[in-house]
């Protein structure tokens, strides 16, 4: 069995861009969840990341937020939602990003026990900090779980070091001070920060926070190891945009 | 030993800390290590205590009500009137030391949200006095509710933005200003209206409230050569019932009563008692008792007072619940539309509908205790924000 960083770390090896597709998991239905992952699998994507579907999203923008509303009228919940992910066959990795309270509710170590049998390799969870993640990541270790760390541009150099040194599976890049969701433009320093990121870390480093065309794909490749696209996925498969969504994410995934 | 809250974590025991994001991470510390600093710059204090005298009006007085101590029939009453203050309620002790801390900070733009719109004026008037640009995000609910108070800030040039999210109320805009925050980070300052929040808001807050308790104690022991029996506040997130009761910590012999809002019931399911029915979890940066349905997602929370109307509560508090040092009861809307009204006609005070829960309690607790006996009840604001609302519904029971 590899771990996240080793899947990861191949796609690195062989120059190509590592592509991390969100969906929100119960978007239309829990049981569209396994459908909705061999699709993106079979358009070329290296990771996808199951967002869990939250009342007080606030690292969210407004596609996501309404993403999780209509999961959340479906009454979906995070243990159904590891149960639908037990039943998954995959070979490609898959990562759940949630707010803490829903883990810390269920009970962290019953929560990773629960992931025993699903193809979960990795853990996003946006509002625990370096200061706090001993909540999670003592437990982790025996279980090949990465616990992902997020960077952001605000991230002094010292502490960009200290909190991803040890880590597991990626380096989140957050390209914007701001929410998740679709922009036009990132701030002006944008490559070279994500570069010197790259110099500085040995994990592989995904930009993520606004990644929505090619362009963005091409540009943010070409200084770090590959991107995060989440509400542009998130509202084409809504709007049931399937065709184009396979066009752009087999284009995105060839994109040298 | 002596209480020492927070630890260097920003817990208060279990609870608090800081559960935010990588983004908000070097804000938070940055407002730390300017805390650290200003604490220890007599400067600043004098500047803290120059405008709270000046601009503010205090000190507040305490105010022995004697009418009210005869209706209950019990011990002596006192109010602590934080509605004598500029701005009509205790929240601009705070929105003072944080602008102040704003300013030190080189911060130019401040943001802040709002439920019954205190703590939104509060804000816009010291963004007003020190010419900083203003936003204020309050739940569409609310300003509907509270338009008097909207208008108020537009009157002191900041923008209301009105947060059609969610349950439209207290919560959404809180969520709404941390996004907000967070987009915003390099020159705003988020003026945090609660002891809630990540780690260092609950401590900065209470401190700066803090001045509500250390009046209070050292008028009371003039008026009555004593520390009183009780102390008496409404909890919505806490921050004057932690302002009053925090410098009596040590003073084992107090005794605290925080009174969160019970909206139709604790049995109804529409209440905002987050300490009597809520579970242990995190919301809005802090780990605390919050109101959550059995999956764990934050449910509203209800009560008649708008400034009361929030599913969490500020970890302090969680923390003396644990501690036993505070107990924690509620009154319900029906009960402090009463001690509203008893308070209007015996002492000529229109209280809060946000305060009139405390006094509502306080009625009871009273009765139950010597007239050789005392308390302290945090009369956190005056009512005139809350009369419409009255009116409307006194009049629909054909009370009026």
């Amino acid at each position: 069995m590899k771990t996240l960083t080793q899947i990861l770390n191949q796609k690195v090896e062989k120059k190509e861009p590592i592509i991390v597709a969100y969906i929100m998991a119960g978007d239309g239905g829990l049981d569209k969840l396994p459908e909705t992952i061999q699709f993106l699998e079979d358009n070329g994507v290296s990771a996808i990341e199951i967002g869990i579907p939250f009342s007080d999203p606030v690292a969210d923008g407004p596609v996501i937020q309404q993403a999780g509303l209509r999961a959340l009228s479906q009454k979906v919940n995070l243990e159904q939602i590891v149960e639908k992910l037990q039943t998954v066959k995959t070979t490609i990795p898959l990562v759940i990003m949630t707010y803490f309270q829903l883990i810390f509710h269920l009970g962290v170590e019953n929560f990773i026990a629960s992931l025993e049998n699903t193809p979960v390799k990795g853990l996003i969870i946006p509002d625990l900090p370096y200061e706090h993640q001993d909540f999670v990541l003592p437990l982790l270790h025996k279980r090949d779980i990465a616990l992902v760390p997020l960077v952001s541009l605000t991230s002094p150099k010292e502490r960009i070091q200290q909190i991803t040194q040890n880590m597991e599976g990626f380096i989140y890049a957050v390209t914007v001070n701001g929410t998740t969701g679709t922009r036009n433009t990132f701030g002006d320093n944008i490559e070279e920060h994500l570069a010197e990121l790259k110099q500085n870390v040995n994990l592989p480093v995904l930009a993520g926070f606004g990644v929505s065309t090619l362009e963005h794909v091409q540009q943010f490749s070409k200084v770090c190891d590959g991107v995060v696209i989440g509400s542009k996925i998130v509202r084409m498969l809504h709007e049931g945009q399937k065709d184009e969504l396979a066009k752009f994410l087999s284009a995105a995934a060839n994109l040298r | 030993m002596a209480y020492q809250a927070p630890d260097e974590k920003g817990f208060y025991g279990s609870y608090g800390g800081r559960f935010v994001s990588e983004s908000l991470m070097n804000a938070v510390l940055e407002l730390e290590n300017a805390y650290r600093k200003a604490q220890k710059d007599p400067k600043f204090q004098q500047e803290f205590a120059y405008y709270l005298k000046d601009y503010v009006g205090r000190e507040t007085p305490l105010y022995f009500a004697e009418q009210l101590t005869n209706y209950a029939g019990g011990a002596k009453i006192y109010l602590k009137r934080e509605d004598l203050n500029h701005t009509g309620a205790h929240k601009i002790n705070n929105t003072i030391g944080q602008i102040l801390l704003a300013k030190r900070m080189g911060k130019q733009k401040i943001v802040a949200e709002t439920g019954a719109g205190q703590h939104g004026v509060a804000t816009a008037t010291v963004a007003a006095l020190f010419n900083m640009e203003c936003i204020v995000f309050m739940g569409a609910e609310d300003v509907k509710r509270q338009a008097l108070n909207v208008f108020r800030m537009e009157l002191l040039g900041t923008r209301v933005e009105s947060v059609k999210n969610g349950s439209h109320t207290l919560k959404d805009a809180v969520n709404e200003a941390l996004r907000y925050w967070v987009a915003n980070i390099e020159d705003t300052h988020y003026i945090l209206g609660s002891v809630l929040g990540p780690h260092p808001f609950p401590e900065i807050v209470r401190d700066f409230q803090s001045v509500i308790g250390k009046e209070a104690r050292a008028q009371h022991l003039e008026a009555e050569g004593k520390l009183p029996e009780a102390l008496v506040a409404c909890i919505g997130g806490g921050s004057n019932a932690m302002g009053l009761f925090y410098p009596f910590i040590h003073d084992q012999e107090v005794k605290m009563y925080g009174v969160e809002a019970a909206g139709l019931g604790l049995e109804s399911g529409s209440y905002a008692a987050s300490l009597a029915k809520g579970k242990k979890g995190i919301l809005h940066g802090a780990m605390m008792d919050v109101l959550q349905d059995e999956n764990g997602q934050i449910l509203e929370a209800f009560s008649i007072s708008a400034g009361l109307d929030y599913p969490g509560i500020g970890p302090e508090h969680s923390y003396f619940k644990e501690l036993g040092r505070a107990e924690y009861v509620s009154a319900t809307d029906e009960e402090a539309i009463e001690a509203f009204q008893i308070l209007c006609r015996t002492e000529g005070i229109i209280p809060a509908l946000e305060s009139s829960h405390a006094i509502a309690y306080a009625l009871k607790l009273a009765k139950t205790m010597p007239a050789n006996q005392s308390m302290i009840i945090c009369l956190s604001g005056r009512g005139d924000k809350d009369v419409d609302q009255i009116k409307a519904r006194l009049q629909k029971e054909g009370k009026k």
